[in-house]
């Protein structure tokens, strides 16, 4: 456990500072420009709200807008890669996991090409554009396809963490970011994003909150309230969907024997299935999933439609009692 | 170009030709008709064309081809294992498992692949991507691609195209295999595409309409393109499905259907 110095600085930092993941994705990118000349970005004309649109304004030459095209988009990046360059293509995560589905899956995953699809306004938080636009079922397509790496950073510190990482890796590479401030919940200095790694915020014995995204602040607040109740929770922070930290869901289930997942998703397919997956061969224990229970989004301010699909730490806490009333019975 | 040259150049599509015969009748299943068709292009363009170095797949100056049209793998292999990329033996896997000749072309097994392939529609796009890439390299390679006139049905090959013009990619010539047969049927009563040579017109393309199997127009062609300064070319060819085979020709029968024994000796007979 932290200490508790840290704590109240990180919850000081959370009350004072949102940043939106997209924004930080923007300014990695600019960087990233700077430093890596084989840094190219596509977007399909959404590059204001995605943010690559400093990266077009500095690299013009490196910027290419496809146009309202994602499939070609997607497969554009395919060749880009094909001849070397790192494209990084953005969109809205509806329109880069199910728009374009086929061109990803054919040309990119299939032949394992270098290409990171770096997809925004993921999740309810995208607000008042309502179901057509909220992506709540991306991540279970994007870790159905072989060789993908899926990263969902938590906040904007995590976010430098997953675009820089995505750079490096040689293979293709999902990274959902939302378009909602966020609390800045790890301290730029000394945080280090490791892929793969799950990240233990908080430790506890009575029960284990497992958070990706936007999440991952409701499960620290939860964690902080259900301390006050006398209950420990261990709180992991999986900004890597897949491949998964096996290990560390493991452990968490073996030292708390009950866990609960939260996500800006589908209960069906994302963090919540891979949990319950794993848990299922390797460790079972009582398991409650937080998320959109298999219904579409719709409008509504941001924090409105957390509150009213109850992905909030009150949401979490619900679901932490229930888990920890089956492991009692057990 | 010399009679001899050419010559030399028929005799490769012929030898293709037999080839994508005989592995088609190993494999006991496959696509003829949309292989045949595109023989003459492949030969002129691994033969005679490109800038390419068979021992030296990944080579970065080299030129490109992407065969959109990925169900015609066995044209692909051909012209591959007869320009010495793999041995020519392993022709009689395809399909198989545990083979590198994967039903469509598989860019990960097979070396000289550029681009898995098979999914309609795919190939345009991802080389423009490639000619991005070469111009932003100052790079002198170009790229070629060939898609079927079936496949043009599908909306990403125009979004490709809107975008190869729109980027002004002379470094790439596509070539229509224009051989009129998709699976359904006539590609004229399934979901006709024409005018052809219009539509690529008003997306910023040069056109150059050809007969997709005399070898002296194919070269001029790429010759013009080469030549065709702020526009990618597209190549109309005019083909017939099943080429060479007198009874797969102009057959919808044989879009994907593998010959029998009897029916491979006849087809070598006639392509000897």
């Amino acid at each position: 456990m932290p200490p508790r110095k840290q704590i109240i600085e990180r919850e000081v930092l959370a009350l004072s500072k949102k940043i939106a993941t997209r924004e930080a994705y923007g300014e990695t990118l600019l960087a990233l420009g700077k430093e890596n000349p084989n840094v190219v970005v596509l977007d399909a004309d959404l590059s204001k709200s995605t943010k690559t649109h400093d990266f077009s304004k500095h690299y013009p030459e490196r910027f290419f807008n496809m146009g309202i095209a994602e499939a070609n988009m997607m497969g554009t990046g395919a060749g880009l890669a094909a001849a070397g360059k790192i494209p990084f293509c953005s969109t809205f995560a509806v329109f880069a996991t199910g728009r374009a589905y086929d061109q990803v899956r054919n040309s990119i995953a299939y032949p394992k090409l270098n290409v990171k699809i770096a997809a925004t306004h993921a999740g309810i938080t995208v607000g008042e554009d309502g179901g057509s636009h909220q992506s709540i079922e991306d991540i279970a397509i994007m870790r159905a396809l072989p060789g993908f790496t899926v990263f969902v950073p938590a906040d904007a510190v995590e976010t430098e963490g997953a675009i820089r990482a995505a750079a490096e890796i040689d293979g293709p590479v999902y990274i959902r970011l939302g378009r909602s401030g966020v609390p800045v919940i790890h301290d730029k200095e000394n945080f280090k994003f490791n892929p793969g790694e799950a990240v233990k915020l908080r430790d506890g014995d009575h029960v284990t909150i497992i958070a990706t995204g936007i999440m991952v602040s409701a499960a620290l607040e939860a964690a902080e309230q259900l301390a006050k109740e006398g209950i420990n929770a261990q709180v992991l922070d999986v900004h890597t969907i897949k491949p998964l930290d096996i290990t560390a869901v493991v452990d968490a289930a073996r030292e708390t024997g009950a866990v609960v997942t939260a996500e800006e998703h589908s209960i069906i397919g994302g963090l919540g299935s891979a949990v319950a997956e794993t848990l299922s061969e390797h460790y079972p224990v009582p398991l409650k999933r937080v998320g959109v229970r298999d219904t579409f989004g719709e409008s509504g301010k941001p924090a409105e439609l957390l509150e009213h699909y109850n992905l909030t730490a009150s949401g979490i806490i619900e679901a932490v009692s229930k888990v920890m009333e089956k492991k009692s019975k057990k | 170009m010399n009679q001899n040259r050419l010559q030399e150049l028929q005799d490769k599509a012929k030898t293709i030709r037999r080839d994508i015969v005989t592995m088609l009748g190993e494999a006991g299943s496959g696509h003829p008709g949309g292989s045949l068709s595109a023989a003459d292009i492949a030969a002129a363009l691994y033969f005679e064309v490109m800038n390419i170095k068979p021992d030296e797949p990944k080579w970065p100056e080299r030129d490109r081809f992407v065969l959109s049209k990925g169900h015609a793998a066995p044209v692909l292999y051909a012209a591959l294992a007869e320009k010495g990329y793999f041995d020519k033996e392993e022709l009689k896997t395809l399909r198989k498992l545990g083979s590198k000749l994967q039903g469509h072309p598989d860019m990960k097994k097979v070396p000289g692949v550029e681009m898995s392939t098979g999914s309609l529609g795919q190939g345009l796009s991802v080389a423009n991507g490639m000619a991005l890439a070469g111009k932003l390299d100052k790079k002198d390679y170009r790229v070629y691609v060939l898609v079927g006139d079936g496949e043009i049905q599908e909306g990403q090959i125009w979004e490709a195209a809107m975008a190869s013009g729109h980027y002004q990619l002379d470094n790439l010539t596509a070539f229509l295999d224009h051989n009129k047969m998709q699976i359904d049927g006539k590609v004229e009563e399934v979901m006709s595409p024409e005018p052809v040579a219009d539509k690529w017109r008003a997306f910023g393309w040069h056109v150059i309409e050809i007969d997709g199997h005399n070898m002296e127009q194919i070269l001029n062609a790429v010759e013009e393109a080469k030549q065709t300064k702020g526009k990618p070319t597209m190549i109309v060819s005019q083909t017939v499905k099943g080429k060479g085979v007198s009874f797969m020709e102009d057959q919808v029968g044989w879009h994907g259907k593998a010959p029998s024994e009897e029916q491979v000796a006849q087809a070598l007979e006639e392509l000897a």
